[in-house]
């Protein structure tokens, strides 16, 4: 486990979530689903997760989540800040059998384990988390919020499937190169 | 790129205010604000918070394009809202009065305007608190005052560095933005969704990997300084909380629990003004 709270997953916590904050802004929307949109932030959620563990996880998508709303929209929309830390926390509970940082995240079955974790975090996350926290803290009609859980959580896997796949292989194969280093003879 | 609400040196009543005292105001003002659906409550709230920003003299320049931004989003919630909840109002008030036909199955109800009002007016119970919170607050100071209330100071202190290191990366993401730009990726709205994710990455995988790159720099950095070998550490820009200080605290604390009784006194969130 990597509950250890180190000098990196302090700075982690806090130039990650300066990134998620700025990525905010990034965004591809979808159109036909009001306040919904393809998130590139997400796929950095999901890979400082993998890379740096749970607590680095559950704290960039909390405090990334608030802030970045807080600075970009002027309004939290709290219970949309929760799931964020789910998906967070979930993924990064699995960091050490993804071994990123070790150089292994290039074989088929921790990329395929990861998207697994990935899209029962975010099912989880947007489809339960999300709209009851919207229909007990907002009284939201219950279709609408559903209806944005079900886009959020598509967008969401959509997202950290390709781009957080993509990053993280890209990342494991230069983390992972120092490791192969053999001492010679 | 929109314009971040940031801090801003001025010398107010409420700039005084130690960090942690307005984090308390804050974080209950909103808790309060997100439970409530009285009416009545929303409207002092809100006639407060009026107050409180001409106090704290946010300038208007400062928060316009983000305002711009929020009221986008609140016009298509509501109009969303009643798209696919026309009658959410009837249920909540359980009545139902109709003013006009509309078409097919939609029927505008005085229930429906009150209860989308409240939801309007929330908007505007919170806004105004992040916009004053967010120019009012001096980072470093709030993760210290945190420190000072029992948070681990690796917590404060990774906030801190968020706050930092924000601006930072905007800048690093608009230089990447511009090269990707000048070498003839398309940025903007137009090109097809698949086109646009693709150009996104093109951003995000410099921008990542530097950004990787500035968490060891930083963190060695801070290991050679020695940071997590003691138990505590001290602050240079701590302040002690002021007589102020307390009334602030004291008051949110009561006017939060007197919002929750009023509002639950009645056995449900919402202020009935139907029946």
């Amino acid at each position: 486990m990597k509950n250890k709270i180190g000098i990196r997953e302090v700075v982690a916590m806090g130039i990650g979530t300066a990134l998620f904050v700025v990525l905010t802004n990034a965004q591809i929307p979808l159109i036909f689903v009001p306040n919904t949109a393809l998130q590139p932030r997400m796929a950095i959620l999901a890979f400082l997760a993998a890379v740096f563990g749970p607590i680095v996880g559950a704290v960039v998508g909390l405090l990334g989540h608030a802030l970045g709303d807080a600075l970009f929209y002027g309004s939290v929309w709290w219970s949309w800040v929760f799931p964020e830390a789910v998906v967070g926390i979930a993924v990064g509970l699995f960091a050490n059998k993804f071994a990123v940082k070790e150089g292994r995240f290039v074989s088929g079955r921790n990329i395929a384990m990861f998207n697994i974790v990935q899209v029962i975090a975010n099912a989880v996350a947007w489809i339960v988390v999300a709209p009851v926290l919207d229909i007990a803290v907002y009284s939201e009609p219950a279709n609408k919020v559903f209806v944005q859980g079900a886009f959020a959580f598509l967008g969401n896997i959509i997202i950290v499937g390709i781009l957080g796949t993509i990053l993280l292989i890209a990342y494991s194969k230069i983390a992972g190169r120092s490791s192969e280093l053999k001492a010679e003879d | 790129m929109s314009r971040l609400i940031s801090y801003e040196k001025k010398d107010t009543p409420i700039h005084r205010l130690s960090g942690l005292s307005k984090l308390i105001f804050f974080i209950l003002w909103c808790t309060a604000s997100a439970f409530t659906f009285d009416t009545r409550i929303l409207l002092i709230m809100v006639f407060m918070v009026v107050i409180i920003y001409r106090i704290a003299r946010v300038k208007w320049r400062q928060v316009s394009a983000v305002f711009g931004a929020v009221m986008f989003f609140m016009v298509i919630n509501l109009v969303c809202i009643f798209f696919f909840a026309p009658y959410q109002g009837c249920e909540i008030y359980g009545t139902r009065s109709d003013i006009i036909h509309l078409f097919g199955n939609y029927t505008l109800t005085y229930e429906q305007l009150f209860y989308e009002f409240n939801v309007f007016i929330k908007y505007f119970t919170v806004i105004p608190a992040i916009f004053i919170f967010l120019t009012t607050t001096n980072p470093s100071e709030l993760a210290s005052s945190l420190n000072g209330v029992g948070v681990p100071y690796t917590i404060s202190y990774s906030l801190e560095i968020a706050l930092r290191y924000i601006p930072d990366i905007q800048d690093e993401f608009r230089r990447i933005k511009n090269a990707q730009q000048a070498r003839g990726i398309e940025m903007s709205s137009k090109g097809r969704l698949t086109n646009r994710i693709k150009n996104t990455a093109t951003i995000i995988f410099p921008l990542l990997f530097s950004t990787m790159e500035r968490i060891d720099v930083v963190s060695n950095a801070m290991e050679l300084r020695g940071f997590g070998k003691k138990k505590k550490r001290t602050w240079y820009s701590k302040r002690e909380l002021a007589p102020a200080d307390y009334c602030t605290i004291i008051f949110i604390v009561l006017f939060f629990a007197a919002s929750m009784v009023i509002t639950f006194a009645d056995g449900n969130r919402f202020y009935n003004p139907f029946v």
